[in-house]
């Protein structure tokens, strides 16, 4: 029966084009022509046209002319179908949320709800005509309660940056936005545990403790928008993994909020509590799907004085892992990060964005990493690194390299690493898988891909080569089936057959909605369906996502 | 032509500054020190006036701690071939370093002396005028140009002023400060790193230098 329709829609579409103009839905294979206003956030978009089957605008940034791709581009194998159990907004629902939250939690102005229906890399955009913003977690309690007898389905966003489009509306699932629980709620100077609500944005929780002289056990290029809700909700991993271990290690506690409305209060602050299971670790990571986290008491470690960086450059893959497997030997314990970028990423980052200069211009090297350290005594750590770089520079594994001298330089050279989204999406369309592979096979992917691409794309890969995550990134000037085709299930079936992870960081959202059984097996995969079904069996916790569709509508 | 160019070791221009709890001054222990920025310039200046062929010698001099052996390998790093430290634990103002200044002058005999136009610790803007003026030399500060013309024995210099862009002409030997767009200073490599560890840093003492 599901297939017939699915058929039917498919001929539906095929034959009748201008329909599509006015009918404003969403399309399996992301050819959609929506003519609604868009509303960028640091953008102005003056025109708007039809190139070559893909809807663009043009964007004036700085005086430079963009074309901005807005291909919505639903996953290949994706047939996702609104659930005809969810019901629909009635005004009867309005004025009870306006009761609950005010006028100012109750957003329905369409500008505001365009920003909160796409992702931010513009792949995914729903449309929900209804943003809540509760200030305090009662007010999250009495909407999930009221939306779980409904059974309105919601969607929990934070800052909006996921990569998986997993914080978005597939359909017209409610937006329910934690941005306005922004309070810190306490800090303690002693053991470095603060305990803050789920809204605040990461960069001002560091300012904030960069005034108490601590810092904040993660760092990702996303820091100026994304919250913290958010990054313990998809468990986020970042720069400074390799050193300071995931947010399952720095989470002391989260407050909960189940679908029903149920306050789970497991704020803990205590380093070690063995009472029970630890349900925490259900919630991060969980993307929003099991509860919505309301507020976060994590470990902070102590600020460190020293701080250096290294800009290397080595030949070729092989030398990168030797200098990983040294830097862990002769820097131990102050190497606080360890990232990689091949060549095409550099030249991607030196063209798109301003402001940055190639470190080591001299001459064209095929593979740079970013050495950080991080210590209590300048001296010693400056004598280890420098001993370290001489000796690897000797034996060869690298073949020049630069020390950032002040803190001017030392940003320079993260903006280059941090920066690479940024420029894949000013290059135009980007393709962005997120592996957990062996080390050793890492970039054999990658030049797998080239291979099958060829001068179609341009393959770019970087990542956080201390652990064993490649962040793959295809850029071409536009989505294409034949592209696509061409990547996918390629890339995963790759990874599953080197017993990797088809997402090490990003998570499953959307895009990977159905793609969980390359790298879990069935029955834990059951097993994950049964837990959502226990705490939330209408199923209105962002729906479609995370565990593949089937398998939920089947337990 | 030797030129000498002078750095000073100041907090990190990116470091968040505190003021001390008795108020005695601004937090400078286990903060970042790094290289004046404008002394940074000028160095780079020095540097590519050398690669052109045009100097044959860059020696880098600080007054100042200890630590200011530091800055002065960055310096070497960077690519200047000896480096003088006048070791001094405490601060000095500019006029005291402008008379170290003069003697060091006297006693290497550079055709050229470059300094940053401005500490951004102090912001005195006072050195490098100093400097001209006990040692009777013509100066030009604020500069966004330097062209040396070897033969003449003369520097052109633009300089940014209130009221935009001035053009001087110095008789050689000059003092010139460097201002920000002058140029953008080079990253120091790990070879220039290695290498720099077995250039020379001499020792000096401000007595010494007494006028």
């Amino acid at each position: 029966m599901e297939k017939w329709r699915l058929t039917y829609r498919l001929l539906k579409h095929s034959s009748n084009f201008d329909r599509r103009l006015t009918s404003g839905h969403r399309y399996l294979f992301g050819r959609t022509f929506i003519p609604f206003k868009e509303n960028f956030r640091t953008l102005e978009c003056p025109s708007r046209s039809y190139v070559n089957g893909a809807s663009v605008s043009f964007a004036i940034v700085n005086g430079n002319s963009y074309a901005v791709q807005h291909r919505y581009l639903a996953s290949v194998a994706s047939t996702t179908q609104r659930n005809p159990d969810f019901s629909k907004i009635t005004s009867d629902d309005i004025s009870y949320f306006k009761k609950i939250l005010g006028e100012r939690g109750v957003v329905q102005d369409e500008e505001k709800l365009a920003d909160a229906n796409t992702d931010w890399m513009r792949k995914h955009k729903g449309s929900s005509k209804l943003m809540l913003q509760p200030r305090i977690t009662e007010e999250v309690s009495q909407i999930l309660k009221y939306c779980n007898s409904r059974c309105l389905a919601v969607v929990p966003q934070g800052g909006n940056t996921g990569l998986v489009g997993g914080s978005v509306p597939v359909f017209d699932e409610v937006i329910i936005n934690v941005g306005s629980m922004n309070n810190i709620l306490s800090f303690d100077k002693v053991s470095g545990i603060l305990v803050c609500e789920a809204g605040c944005i990461l960069e001002n929780l560091i300012s904030f403790l960069d005034n108490q002289g601590f810092i904040m056990p993660l760092d990702l290029g996303a820091k100026g928008s994304c919250q913290i809700g958010g990054n313990v909700s998809t468990n986020a991993g970042g720069l400074r993994l390799i050193r300071y271990g995931s947010l399952h290690g720095s989470v002391l506690g989260l407050e909960a909020v189940l679908a029903n409305g149920t306050v789970l209060d497991m704020l803990g602050t205590l380093r070690k509590d063995n009472t029970g299971y630890d349900l925490k670790h259900l919630f991060i990571g969980s993307e929003g799907s099991l509860g919505i986290v309301t507020k976060v008491s994590i470990l902070t470690p102590p600020m460190l004085s020293s701080v250096n960086l290294a800009f290397l450059a080595c030949e070729d893959y092989a030398s990168c892992q030797k200098l990983l497997l040294e830097a862990k030997r002769k820097l131990g314990e102050i190497l606080s990060a360890f990232e990689f970028l091949d060549a095409n990423a550099l030249n991607v980052v030196l063209k798109h964005l301003d402001g940055l200069r190639d470190p080591l211009p001299s001459s064209v090297h095929n593979f740079y990493v970013l050495i950080e350290t991080t210590g209590s005594m300048e001296s010693h750590d400056k004598e280890k690194l420098e001993a370290f770089l001489l000796q690897s520079m000797n034996s060869g594994i690298i073949t020049d390299g630069v020390l950032a001298q002040d803190i001017n330089q030392t940003s320079s050279f993260w903006r280059i690493r941090e920066g690479i989204p940024e420029a894949l999406m000013k290059a135009g369309a980007v393709y962005k898988y997120d592996l957990s592979v062996p080390p050793e096979k890492m970039y054999e992917l990658v030049e797998e891909m080239r291979a099958r691409l060829g001068s179609a794309a341009n393959v770019v890969a970087y990542g956080h080569l201390g652990d064993g995550n490649l962040h793959l990134n295809i850029s071409a000037p536009q989505y294409t089936d034949g592209l696509s085709s061409k990547i996918e299930p390629f890339v995963y079936e790759w990874t599953s057959k080197h017993r990797g992870s088809i997402s090490a960081e990003h998570g499953l959202g959307l895009m990977k909605a159905d793609k969980i059984h390359y790298s879990k097996s069935p029955e834990t995969v059951l097993l994950m369906a049964a837990i959502k079904k226990l705490l939330d069996p209408n199923r209105i916790l962002n729906p479609y996502k995370v565990l593949p569709p089937s398998i939920l509508s089947q337990s | 032509m030797k030129i000498m160019v002078a750095i000073k070791r100041v907090i990190d221009y990116a470091v968040k500054i505190r003021v001390k709890p008795d108020k005695s001054g601004v937090e400078t222990s286990n903060v970042k020190m790094s290289m004046n920025p404008f002394c940074e310039i000028a160095l780079e200046e020095a540097l590519r006036i050398k690669e052109s062929g045009r100097a044959s010698e860059v020696v880098a001099v600080s007054v100042g701690p200890a630590q200011c052996v530091d800055t002065l390998r960055t310096g070497l790093a960077m690519g200047a071939d000896r480096a003088i430290h006048v070791d001094y634990p405490g601060s000095l103002y500019p006029l005291s370093i402008a008379k170290i200044l003069k003697a060091l002058v006297e006693a290497e005999k550079p055709g050229l002396l470059l300094l940053g136009k401005q500490a951004i610790d102090d912001d005195c803007n006072q050195t490098g005028q100093m400097v001209a003026g006990l040692l009777k030399w013509p100066q030009g500060t604020f500069a966004s140009k330097v062209v040396l013309d070897e033969e003449k024995q003369v520097a052109t210099v633009d300089r940014e002023v209130d009221g935009g862009l001035e053009t001087l002409c110095l008789d050689l030997p000059a003092v010139i400060t460097t201002d920000l767009r002058l140029n953008q200073p080079r990253y120091a490599t790990l070879p220039n790193i290695m290498k720099a560890k077995s250039k020379v840093i001499k020792k000096g003492h401000p007595t010494g230098f007494e006028r």
